[in-house]
């Protein structure tokens, strides 16, 4: 039963980890990379969600 | 289980950051052309002959600029989704409910926890307006939204007085430190302005993460059901 549940709870949190950094490097690439195309382009919407801009 | 983090992300973030565009475009862009038009010189709010009209010409929508928005609200939403359902995740595994309903919760925390917390210091910017170095703000801001987070998850499924307490100093700490704040104040654009951008940004942001977290839960339960479904018919 142990062992069940704590392969389950693996299978969970592997996962979730990979969906957390993903979604770091996503939020850091759209609001935080300050390369300037990448700038540019999601210039509007980094000011309107609050990330630092300039 | 990585294609059900994936969906639901891909689903509740695409949903909700078109929504949010679509808001944006709607309310805040105008302010931005607006302050623009200070930003690059066109008009002076200090020290002119003649005070600048409150209604001047806006240039209109602009397909580029603004299909570029869109793309990148989705973006930035669906990265959002991504952590907010990693969390999400590993909740459901310690007993926690997920679906639509308690996404709109999650949605909220995920609100105070990313725009909110930041926000409260690093107030948000029209073009413009003068700041502190851009990569020191950038690590307060993660610093921040980092404990607020946590603060976050510990409200939420702490237990007893030591975990809220550690709670409200993550919340408070980085304000009690104080975020990077720039020399002297140069920004040529109007406060009137400023203020209805950062009022509309947090409210518009607020709107956004709770379509984010309802969504989220929702698909995310959706991708539940229907994984169990097809697991069943295996059988």
């Amino acid at each position: 039963m142990t062992t069940t549940t704590q392969t389950r709870s693996a299978l969970r949190f592997v996962p979730a980890l990979f969906a957390a950094a993903l979604g770091i490097a996503v939020i850091s690439l759209t609001g935080h990379v300050q390369a300037a195309a990448l700038h540019d382009a999601a210039h509007d919407v980094r000011h309107a969600t609050g990330f630092p801009c300039h | 289980m990585y294609a059900r983090f994936l969906i639901s992300a891909l689903f509740a973030g695409a949903a909700a950051g078109l929504i949010a565009a679509l808001l944006q475009l709607w309310f805040l862009q105008p302010i931005m052309l607006h302050a623009e038009l200070y930003e690059g010189g066109d008009l002076v709010h200090f020290g002119a002959d003649k005070a600048a009209t409150v209604t001047p010409e806006l240039p209109g929508f602009n397909p580029v600029r603004d299909g570029l928005s869109l793309v990148f609200s989705m973006l930035t939403y669906s990265g959002y989704a991504l952590i907010m359902l990693a969390a999400m995740g590993i909740a459901e595994d310690r007993g926690a409910q997920i679906n639509g309903r308690t996404g709109i919760l999650w949605g909220i925390a995920g609100f105070v926890s990313f725009h909110l917390a930041p926000g409260f210091s690093l107030a948000p910017e029209l073009p413009g307006v003068s700041a502190a170095d851009i990569t020191a703000r950038q690590i307060w801001w993660f610093a921040t939204a980092a404990a607020a987070a946590a603060a976050m998850w510990l409200i939420a499924f702490g237990k007893g007085w030591s975990m809220w307490g550690l709670a409200a100093i993550l919340l408070l700490a980085p304000h009690v430190i104080g975020a990077p704040e720039p020399d002297i104040f140069t920004g040529p654009v109007p406060t009137e302005l400023a203020a209805l951008f950062a009022a509309r940004a947090l409210g518009l942001g607020l709107v956004a993460w709770t379509l984010v977290g309802a969504f989220a839960g929702y698909f995310w339960q959706r991708e539940g059901a229907h994984a169990e479904a097809t697991a069943r018919a295996g059988n």
